[in-house]
């Protein structure tokens, strides 16, 4: 039960959903954007989320987008991880996103609704940071493409008001090998210790990754240092390890010096079967 | 035989599978009000004010109900004030309750209560608590009002402590060429049953309490509330619909308690107190925590001389069941091997943690971790197979337990026997670690297990049998239906006895206190064994009134007549025979005269010559019979990151009869499971200040479809003589070994001693890279 | 564009097969209008976070954790409970394989299942793992579920895929 009342809204449009965020934030309503809305809910029921008006976006035409568009793959926020995984137009995400909760819960965890979640892993970003995609937000200036480095990546950057319409990635993207890994404290359920998702465009190694730290993130210079072909894995393991953004998450998932240990060997293993191919 | 060992499907099950089966929370009633906790967020603190006026005047509040001094409750020692007074002792402790007329108001003003804490120091481990300077969690302990076998050690935080002293110790470890000592220890975890605790009270006009709850221990609730609050038992009636999952945990009596205050606070209208699962798994009891020492000496050639153990039970903040607790790892404390020389002291200690239930297997597959993982150390330093040092010692009938009970070819099952069964169902002879690749190597670890039930000395079980007017029979017993199937397995027992179909006995799903035989509680894996002794006896009294009746209309002696199909008939004639049903009722002559009148059988059973332990050295007959088996656990292991799968998880245990094969499988494989999770994944995460930190079932994970090995089960049948056809408890001992034989196997795999549970990579991890443990 | 500016608001659900009309705050979940509204208890709140899968109805055609949504996103579609299954297979291979004990879950996971046959009637093992991780057993060890399962797809695939590499 969640424990205190709030409105909930389903506006058909962009424009009126922009427009209606602004009338119940003058009204004092701390209104949200809810999508899949399981993370809104959970966090209610505790008080953890206050809000006094939730505005359902699952209905407007561009949040469940899903297909090609001239060279570009097109998808809504508001569409369904498992939809996403089923109609699988990207691979890499479909593995990556297939890691986030359990299947019944991915039936109503949107894409939108990860990526912009408090709940810091936000795995579905890794592809599109890997996939440098484009993000369509949004908001009172009406509606913007940004690249995914400047929203998603080290942390959520959405201005008040703005809300993820689609994300825009090049069709190539979808080809090029990859691979999407995720250790967890023990066996097959639960939070990430570290997801790592991987792609190999023209030779080079594109490396993202979730649960290290309180965000998701890529590293141009972690990558270089791994793409150094000519130097040893261990010691180029070693290089890009200090290159990892502070602060390392030292939590009841693992601590931050196992952390690392785990990341050593997953990036042993992502290394191996990249450059093997 | 008809219907012994036949898997029958549960009684309940269509109801099961429709959404028609009804536990505690789908009740409702008209007017009924709802009660929301206020719960405590520090583990240890004096409580400086609470302020509940604005609570008081929210909408639809009918009741605030804060602290009294008296009465305590609490099984073993009475210690625990309802709802917390003066001070708190554990996260999550009750501080507070509001009874509202919707869940949304009750909550809503429960979160305007403002309390006001003074954090106190707080007793974190076992091994702190009996620190000389250690706080006192509780300052009055000497006052308390406590059970037989109960020694507290007052101005200390023992709560209980039980000695077992046998044979010359100091002379066995004299005589031994090998000692190895091993210390353990795990954090209290939790039953994470999927019902969350649940209860309905309401007080009548003329007293009468009516308490709707999710228990094992329904008629525990009456009695404690009759003891507590001075109510006649006999106006305490409690009712136990299915209960949706228990392990041991919904035999404590916490939530009736409250949800009585309640419902009292509030003129006596019905009132329902539901457990959210952050309450079930902080408020109500959980899974007792263990720091433990074991110490073994033997003669070179595998010969165990003498032991000598302490175990440290995590009492949390109240004792209740915790100082059963440790005398049940007293009394089975060594493992099932026969020693002759031993000393053990078992201790519940009182911390600032979440206090204990019982949890299946009652302190056994706890005691046996830390017992298990010595033998095989032992095995180990011995270079011996630990197969084989299982079997040269294991126990046998002439051999005396540790509390010197005398075993005979009866109270204990055949362990030789389940340990050259496991040898072979694990394919022993192919070896105990299998390189299978640089990286991965295949492991075994075994355990041994045994358990005897350390219930009340006289507690019992009754049976009702009522003929239905078509001949078919109606049961009536106090065991709960928690999901064993117990009460299947009761009509089973019913039908072979009268020699009549299994689908003709209608079995009463529902326990309610004041129309249902006593059943002490549904707990120890006796439920078979008492009341299945109770069914019997019954039956029997339903046969001779049966005979007696027919032998009037047959005109014949009573021993000339035999009970079967429904009819009672001419032993040398069976077609000379007068139908059940026309009998049932009595019997009516063709002039309409009439005699007789409905046949009730009953039959009940109560635990013979069980004594109380003698204080000093533990000699006494703690528990009927032992069921004993042998278990082990193959795991995959990677030596580089330290991650692992288990493969295959394989019992055998001694049951002394099949009473439902499908059943009793199903028993041991479940409980296996939960082994297998608490071992490998189970724990409070508690920080330095005593803070349970996963108290949701998405950060304390139970083990998940997928996740679960390759089960293997097989039975020996050494039969139980006294028990109903032979059959032995079994409930509980899937679950025994499941934590000793995991770790044997990883510390074989890994090459290093794994003492701590559960066994996480990364723990292990810190086993191989000597990091220490506390820099999280 | 709807809304509700008021604290409680009238909705149409379709629950098997049958049209109700319920007065809800907009904050209630579907699992809420289920049990207290309509006094369908057959699906169970275990964890009311998502977690434990006991509370799984099928939306539509798809298996969702009734706690996890809200009843007003469920008005326009079909909606069913434990209730409204009657001896379907999946339901029968369930009490067959004794493939509950205390049944607390069960009704959660029939549902789980039963969406998966409907939708995947020949899905093999991997399959039915991902789909019913979903949901928490606290009593059986699965290896029941699994074999109850397993008997309602068509061309059963029972062999297991090994544990380890």
């Amino acid at each position: 039960m969640i424990p205190y009342d709030f409105e909930y809204y389903r506006p058909a449009s962009i424009a009126e959903t922009v427009r209606l965020f602004w009338v119940l934030d003058h009204q004092g309503k701390s209104p949200v954007y809810y999508s899949g809305g399981t993370e809104i809910i959970t966090l209610a029921r505790l008080h953890l989320i206050k809000t006094g008006a939730v505005i359902d976006i699952k209905h407007i035409p561009e949040c469940r987008a899903l297909g090609f568009e001239q060279n570009r793959l097109v998808l809504g926020a508001a569409l369904s991880l498992t939809k996403l995984e089923e109609a699988n137009p990207f691979p890499l995400l479909s593995k990556t996103s297939s890691g986030v909760a359990d299947r019944t819960a991915r039936n109503k965890i949107t894409l939108g609704g990860n990526l912009c979640g408090q709940i810091f892993y936000r795995e579905a970003a890794l592809p599109f940071l890997l996939a440098d995609s484009q993000a369509v937000i949004a908001g009172r200036d009406g509606i913007q493409r940004r690249s995914v480095h400047d929203v998603f990546n080290g942390g959520l950057r959405l201005g008040k008001g703005e809300f993820l319409v689609q994300l825009l990635t090049e069709r190539s993207y979808s080809g090029l090998p990859y691979v999407s890994v995720k250790k967890r404290k023990q066996w097959e359920t639960g939070y990430p210790l570290i997801t790592v998702s991987a792609l190999r465009k023209e030779e080079r190694l594109r490396v993202a990754f979730s649960g290290l730290c309180p965000f998701p993130f890529r590293s141009a210079e972690l990558e270089e240092d791994l793409n150094r072909r000519h130097v040893p894995l261990e010691t180029r393991i070693d290089q890009a390890v200090r290159r990892l953004p502070a602060p390392l998450l030292n939590d009841i998932e693992g601590s931050s010096e196992y952390r690392i240990f785990v990341l050593r060997n997953l990036l042993a293993e992502v290394m191996e079967e990249m450059e093997g191919r | 035989m008809q219907t012994i060992g036949k898997s029958v499907y549960r009684k309940e099950a269509p109801d099961k599978v429709t959404g028609a089966a009804k536990y505690a929370a789908d009740f409702q009633k008209p007017g009924m009000l709802y009660a929301k906790l206020v719960i405590s967020p520090y583990a240890h603190a004096r409580i400086k004010d609470i302020d509940i006026s604005e609570a008081r005047n929210m909408p639809g509040v009918r009741a605030v109900l804060t602290g009294q001094q008296a009465p305590l409750v609490g099984e073993e020692i009475r210690d625990r004030p309802p709802i917390a007074f003066g001070k708190v002792r554990y996260h999550g402790e009750p501080v507070a309750v509001v009874v509202a007329d919707t869940p949304f108001q009750s909550q809503t003003a429960a979160e305007r209560i403002r309390i006001a804490y003074e954090p106190l120091p707080v007793v974190n481990t076992p091994a702190d608590a009996i620190r000389k300077d250690a706080p006192l969690v509780h300052e009055n302990l000497e006052q308390y009002e406590k059970g037989v076998m109960t020694y507290s050690e007052p101005n200390t935080n023992i709560a209980n402590r039980i000695k077992i002293r046998k044979g010359n110790p100091a002379k066995g470890f004299l005589e031994s060429d090998v000692v190895v000592e091993n210390r353990i220890s795990f954090s209290p975890s939790d039953h994470a049953a999927m019902e969350t605790r649940c209860c309905i009270a309401e007080i009548a006009a003329d007293g009468v309490v009516t308490i709707t709850t999710s228990s094992q221990a329904p008629f525990m609730v009456k009695k404690i509330l009759s003891d507590a609050f001075g109510i006649e038992a006999g106006k305490i009636v409690v009712h136990t619909p299915l209960v949706g999952g228990a392990y041991g945990g919904k035999s404590s009596v916490q939530w009736e308690i409250i949800c009585y205050l309640a419902s009292k606070a509030a003129g006596g209208r019905p009132v329902k107190l539901y457990y959210t699962r952050e309450e079930d798994m902080l408020t109500a009891p959980g899974h007792v925590g263990l720091d433990a020492t074991v110490k073994l000496g033997c003669t070179k050639d595998g010969k165990l001389l003498a032991a000598e153990i302490v175990y440290l039970f995590d009492s949390g903040a109240y004792a209740d069941k915790s100082p059963d607790l440790n005398r049940a790892g007293a009394v089975d404390c060594t493992g099932p091997y026969h020693i002759e020389h031993i000393r053990c002291d078992s201790l519940s200690v009182y911390t600032n943690h979440p206090y204990p239930a019982p949890f299946r297997g009652f302190a056994h597959s706890e005691v046996l971790f830390a017992f298990e993982r010595t033998m095989d150390k032992l095995a180990a330093r011995l270079r011996m197979d630990p197969l084989e040092l299982r079997r040269k010692n294991a126990i046998v009938p002439g051999h005396t337990t540790p509390t010197r009970v005398l075993l005979n070819k009866s109270n204990i099952g055949n362990l030789p026997r389940c340990l050259e069964r496991l040898r072979e169902l694990m394919d022993w002879e192919e070896g105990t670690l299998i390189r299978l690749s640089d990286r991965k190597v295949r492991a075994k670890g075994i355990s041994c297990i045994w358990k005897t039930s350390t219930i009340n000395t006289n507690a019992s079980s009754g049976v009702i049998l009522l003929v239905n007017p078509d001949g078919s029979i109606n049961l009536m017993s106090g065991v709960v239906e928690i999901g064993t199937g117990t009460k299947t397995v009761l009509a089973q027992i019913v039908a072979e006895k009268l020699q009549m179909d299994v689908s003709r006995i209608h079995v009463r799903m529902e326990v309610d206190t004041q129309t249902t035989p006593e059943h002490w509680k549904t707990v120890g894996s006796r439920g078979t064994f008492m009341a299945g002794r109770a069914a019997l006896a019954a039956a029997d009294d339903l046969i001779r009134q049966l005979k007696d009746m027919a032998s009037r209309v047959l005109r014949c002696s009573p021993d000339d007549l035999e009970v079967g199909g429904e009819r009672v008939f001419l032993r040398d004639d069976p077609k000379t025979s007068v139908s059940v049903k026309d009998i049932a009722y009595g019997y009516t002559y063709p002039d309409g005269n009439a005699i007789g009148g409905q046949i009730i059988g009953r039959g009940n059973y109560i635990l013979r010559r069980m004594t109380y332990l003698d204080p000093e050295t533990g000699a006494g007959v703690p528990g009927p019979e032992w069921t004993v088996g042998a278990q082990g656990v193959v795991v995959e292991y990677d030596r580089r990151d330290h991650t692992y799968q288990i493969i295959k998880a394989v019992s055998v245990i001694d049951i002394g009869k099949v009473l439902n094969a499908k059943a009793a499988e199903g028993q041991v494989i479940g409980a296996m499971s939960m082994g297998l999770s608490f071992a490998g994944r189970e724990t409070f995460e508690i920080d330095r200040n005593g803070i349970v930190r996963n108290p949701q079932l998405r950060i304390y994970r139970p083990l998940r479809f997928g996740e679960h090995p390759e089960y293997i089960v097989d039975f020996v049948e050494t039969p139980q003589l006294d028990a109903p056809y032979g059959a032995r408890g079994v409930g509980e001992h899937g679950l025994l070994g499941m934590p000793a034989a995991l770790a044997n196997s990883l510390s074989l795999a890994a090459g290093t001693d794994l003492n701590r549970l559960p066994l996480i990579p990364e723990m292990i991890w810190r086993a191989k890279e000597g990091v220490s443990h506390d820099s999280v | 564009m709807r809304q509700t500016p008021h604290a409680r608001m009238g909705l149409h659900l379709n629950i098997n097969g049958e049209e109700k009309t319920v007065t809800v705050r907009p904050a209630d979940t579907l699992l809420d209008v289920l049990r207290e509204h309509l006094g369908l208890t057959g699906s169970k709140p275990g964890c009311l976070n998502g977690d434990c899968g006991a509370c799984t109805v099928i939306v539509g055609d798809l298996p969702m954790k009734s706690c996890l949504m809200l009843a007003v996103e469920a008005a326009d579609h079909k909606i069913i409970t434990i209730e409204g299954l009657k001896n379907t297979p999946i339901q029968k291979a369930f009490i067959e394989k004794f493939a509950f004990q205390c049944g607390y879950c069960t009704p959660g996971f029939i549902m789980n299942a039963h969406a998966l046959i409907s939708r995947h009637p020949q899905a093999g093992y991997e399959t039915v793992k991902e789909w019913l991780a979903s949901n928490i057993c606290r009593c059986t060890g699965y290896r029941e579920i699994e074999e109850a399962v397993m008997s309602c797809l068509r061309k059963p695939e029972m062999e297991r895929t090994p544990k380890g590499s």
